[in-house]
């Protein structure tokens, strides 16, 4: 700002010229303001790498690998995180930990989303007697409290889905599990901003003229409103990624969640308290990883707020 | 106002019919009652069916939904299955205060529920009041200070608490408080249950239990709300009366406290009003870190068990609750802000 007088003015002229900016560059220029965002992506990626590239030094099979001869150990040299109470090294556990939880993260967002936006959709656009029956339904949703929700459907699913074998690797079938009812049980507030978003837009002359077009409806909410509703869509799924991440934590703790040997950060902590005071390294590093990752989604998320917000200015 | 209360319970009887269907297909599939009834002394086949046909679980879900219900007073059960029905049922229903009979505790739901609801009222109370004098205060004092060290503080705390979650709060708090400063020879605080039993159920020891449970359950609450209370004071400080009321000479706290506070307060009943239900609901992992008996470990215990009267009644008067506390935020909505018209 105080090179402002300085700046001789041809070179306005030369800015007045050059192509205009994208849309991503608009949008990259607004989110990099952000200080704490950037910061989280960092972390972020870093706790991705962590996950996906320890693959690499670690096999799964040495992660789910019992030894009761060495339950319990300190972190020393040869298992740098310490051991838990059937022995498995949990530095490794924590790297296949952070994968499934981090997949069941991004999985369970894609299951909000998906009925989230449906149910917003069809009720913001139809209006009458849908959207009053599928807004009562997401009331009713609310109105019971999420965890109390995901445990009973925890106790409803759980056992019924076979364990799944993908890429050569065994997964409990008690993820695909968490995965639905997470997403079952999180997309009401989705659905309510899809549905605000709808209400309004629907009624610009835009959509006026492409109907008067003779557009077909579904042409119409998938690719002349749902772009314009983008936004708030891409901020609360990104939140909700960090929901489901600690949602996980939350039943696996529980002793409800992803069944071993399929670690996760979450049912790592199962039972470690009753170690609190013998064995802290049991909780310490999966539960600093959870708060990691919630903590970077989050500034991430509101970064995307920010950025994404028309009203805010476009410096 | 009145008429407006009297419709909100009206519109509040379809929707709470809804959630207990919701509720009741989902409760069709949590494990085998009889199993959870008989422990482990039901194996015959025919006692297995005797008992089914006691309860009623032979019934299709709709009859057995309208029996939960309205109870099967009015109408005869075939207790030995030869097809006639002889014994009259004895279930009131939940309408007239019947939530059934836990098959754990083999004892009214009610009961079962009423034993547990005063220390997780205890617990919550506390916490809400805790949180909402503190939040008061740090909320204000960022508003008044803004951008000050301390107001940047927060925001990055408050941050940080949101993140957390409930259970690695208090395990980190357990594991500072308690066991390290017992290791250093401080004077440490009790992690589990309600009291000691070698001193017995006293207040002083009910408080001290208290003091963990409450610090990690607010400690996640107090940052989002003294954020809200900031940002709303923030907003009505700006406003022209706040500055009429200063130029014509008011004392300080007159203006912050009756002025800006009054009006602040809006948005801040709206989220306690809402939040306050939930709160009392999300003790489930607090409770059973901390082994506190209430109705979050009472839950947690009886939905692993299978244990479908005590759940369906649980979540069924938090589901009340929710809407009673929703009405209430209307009502106190209106009270502080005349404008404020139901109609």
């Amino acid at each position: 700002m105080r090179a402002e007088t300085t700046i001789p003015a041809w070179t306005f002229l030369e800015e007045a010229e050059a192509p205009p900016l994208t849309l991503w560059e608009l949008f990259w220029r607004r989110f990099r303001r952000h200080k704490m965002a950037l910061f989280g992506l960092v972390v972020l990626s870093l706790l991705v790498l962590y996950s996906l590239g320890g693959s690499l030094f670690f096999t799964e099979s040495y992660a789910n690998h019992t030894d009761t001869g060495i339950r319990l150990q300190p972190p020393s040299r040869e298992h740098p995180f310490g051991t838990d109470t059937v022995g498995r090294d949990i530095l490794a556990r924590t790297i296949y930990g952070g994968q499934i939880s981090l997949l069941i993260g991004l999985t369970a967002m894609l299951v909000e989303v998906l009925i989230g936006v449906a149910i917003g959709a069809l009720a913001g656009y139809y209006g009458g007697w849908l959207d009053s029956l599928l807004m009562r339904f997401t009331e009713a949703m609310l109105n019971i409290p999420q965890l109390f929700l995901l445990l009973v459907m925890a106790k409803f699913f759980g056992g019924k889905v076979p364990n799944i074998v993908l890429f050569g690797r065994t997964f409990s079938g008690s993820v695909v599990v968490i995965v639905l009812i997470i997403g079952a049980t999180s997309w009401m507030y989705l659905a309510r901003i899809v549905r605000a978003e709808f209400l309004s837009i629907k009624e610009r002359e835009f959509i006026l003229a492409a109907r008067a077009a003779g557009t077909p409806t579904g042409q119409i909410i998938f690719q002349h409103i749902l772009p314009n509703a983008i936004a708030p869509i891409i901020v609360a799924a990104t939140l909700g990624v960090a929901n489901a991440i600690t949602l996980e934590a939350y039943i696996s703790f529980l002793g409800l969640g992803v069944q071993p040997p399929t670690a996760t950060w979450g049912n790592m902590l199962e039972g470690a308290y009753n170690y609190i005071e013998t064995a802290p390294w049991l909780w310490i590093f999966p539960g600093t990883l959870i708060v990691l990752t919630v903590l970077s989604i989050n500034f991430v998320g509101d970064g995307l707020r920010d950025a994404l917000d028309p009203r805010s200015l476009a410096r | 106002m009145l008429r407006y209360v009297i419709r909100r319970l009206f519109q509040a009887i379809p929707l709470l019919f809804l959630i207990s269907i919701i509720l009741f297909v989902l409760m069709q599939n949590m494990g085998d009652p009889l199993a959870t009834l008989g422990g482990r002394q039901v194996t015959r086949s025919e006692d297995r069916q005797r008992l089914a046909r006691q309860l009623g679980l032979d019934k299709p879900v709709h009859v057995q939904y309208l029996y939960w219900l309205v109870g099967n007073d009015w109408t005869k059960m075939d207790l030995d299955g030869d097809g006639v029905p002889e014994t009259p049922g004895r279930r009131k229903g939940v309408l007239r205060g019947d939530f059934g009979v836990s098959l754990v505790a083999k004892r009214p739901v009610v009961e079962v529920i009423w034993d547990r609801l005063p220390n997780t009222l205890l617990l919550m109370g506390t916490t809400e009041l805790v949180i909402l004098v503190g939040a008061l205060v740090i909320g204000m004092y960022s508003a008044l200070r803004q951008y000050s060290f301390l107001d940047h503080l927060v925001t990055a705390i408050s941050f940080i608490g949101y993140s957390m979650p409930i259970f690695f709060v208090a395990l980190l708090s357990m594991y500072i408080f308690s066991v390290n400063f017992k290791r250093w020879g401080l004077p440490y605080l009790p992690t589990v249950g309600m009291f000691d039993p070698n001193v017995g159920k006293t207040p002083g020891q009910i408080a001290l239990h208290m003091v963990l449970p409450v610090f990690s359950l607010s400690f996640i609450y107090f940052a989002a709300y003294s954020r809200y209370i900031r940002s709303a004071m923030l907003e009505v400080l700006s406003q022209d009366y706040i500055r009429t009321a200063r130029a014509k000479g008011l004392p300080r706290p007159t203006i912050v406290f009756v002025h800006a506070l009054k009006n602040a307060s809006l948005p801040i009943v709206t989220i306690v009003g809402l939040d306050l239900p939930f709160l009392l609901a999300g003790a489930i992992v607090t409770e059973r870190i901390f082994a506190w008996p209430g109705m979050g470990r009472l839950f947690i215990d009886h939905v692993s068990r299978g244990d479908t009267p005590v759940v369906m009644g649980i979540l069924m008067m938090i589901a009340v609750a929710v809407v009673i506390f929703q009405i209430l935020t209307d009502i106190v909505y209106a009270w502080l802000d005349p404008r404020i018209r139901y109609e």
